[in-house]
């Protein structure tokens, strides 16, 4: 049983193996960036910013073929030197903020930031309240209740 | 009672607040333009009907147009024609069209079976045209006024409703052949 385990073994690599040398034709996008840190900041941002066709997927992920045109447009500026900041300003330009997965600070963004903060702080100061109640009644409750004690 | 106040007027606001926002809600399909009041983003393209000659957005402006983004694949174009055509007919302001990933033979030979409702079209085989007017799908439809601002901007197909009640309320009379 080991041993037939054991010779499986060798195969299951090979498979593996096989599936990851794939991956990369596999892929939606075949793009290679000529330094690691270009590919770096090209995945970043295929992966930030939206697919305006299929809207729930990223640019990094859509088939389509708009999809691969922005991952052009991305890559030429990137190539071109031009920074990440000026890449998603491009493309707010021309698609609005709804094309940013994470959505800038602005005023109308505001409350999205904040809320969570504001939300948190609300219930640590009802939770600091209620303690501090709780407290309160503590002392009085110290003398023990002997039930079985018939008045 | 007390113990039930605050979170009610916490809880109370807070429905009225997401009330507001699915009822204020725009069609959630469509994507508000950046573009609006903004001006239309420039190019140099071939056209169509021959290739040797270049559509200028520059030479567009001076009056109002209407910037149409379709190709031969897409089925919203091939519903809306008809209304193109009436729009050609009704002589108000002409329609620039915007071939968009397309054939070129295929797109010409689209136009001389349904008949050919623009001015002039413009060919964007790689679509670079069509990002910096922020298209995600064909047909997309842009009002540009004189001053080369858009103006308004329809998502999907035109029909006869959108061109009555959107797109002409929207150009002064004054423009209009003829007065």
């Amino acid at each position: 049983m080991r041993r037939t385990r054991l010779l499986r073994l060798p195969g299951v690599l090979a498979v593996l193996a096989a599936l990851a040398l794939a991956r990369g034709a596999l892929a939606v996008d075949p793009t290679e960036m000529p330094t690691p840190e270009l590919e770096q900041r090209y995945l970043a941002l295929t992966h930030e910013l939206r697919c305006m066709q299929c809207q729930n997927e990223t640019l990094a992920d859509s088939p389509v073929e708009l999809a691969a045109d922005l991952r052009h447009e991305i890559r030429d500026m990137l190539l071109a030197g031009k920074s990440d900041a000026e890449v998603r300003a491009f493309m707010v330009a021309r698609y609005g903020d709804f094309i940013l997965f994470r959505p800038r600070f602005t005023a109308r963004t505001a409350w999205l930031w904040l809320a969570p903060g504001v939300l948190l702080l609300v219930g640590a100061l009802v939770l600091g309240r209620v303690l501090r109640q709780r407290a309160a009644l503590l002392p009085q409750d110290l003398t023990p209740v002997d039930e079985d004690t018939p008045n | 009672m007390n113990r039930f106040l605050l979170p009610m007027a916490v809880f109370v606001p807070l429905v009225a607040i997401l009330a507001i926002g699915i009822y204020h809600a725009p069609e959630k399909d469509i994507i508000a333009s950046p573009l609006l009041g903004k001006p239309a983003p420039d190019f140099s393209l071939p056209d169509l009907a021959d290739a040797a000659r270049t559509v200028h957005a520059a030479d567009l402006r001076g009056r109002w147009y209407l910037f149409n983004v379709w190709g031969t694949w897409c089925g919203g174009c091939r519903a809306e024609h008809e209304t193109l055509l009436e729009i050609r007919r009704a002589n108000v302001l002409p329609l620039v069209g915007l071939d968009w990933k397309d054939d070129d033979a295929q797109a010409r030979a689209w136009l001389t079976q349904l008949g050919n409702p623009y001015a002039v079209v413009a060919v964007d085989h790689a679509g670079r045209t069509a990002i910096d007017y922020g298209v995600y799908g064909a047909p997309e439809t842009f009002l540009i006024n004189p001053q080369g601002l858009v103006v308004y901007k329809v998502v999907g197909e035109v029909t006869h409703d959108v061109w009555t009640r959107e797109i002409l309320p929207r150009v002064p009379r004054a423009a209009f052949p003829g007065t």
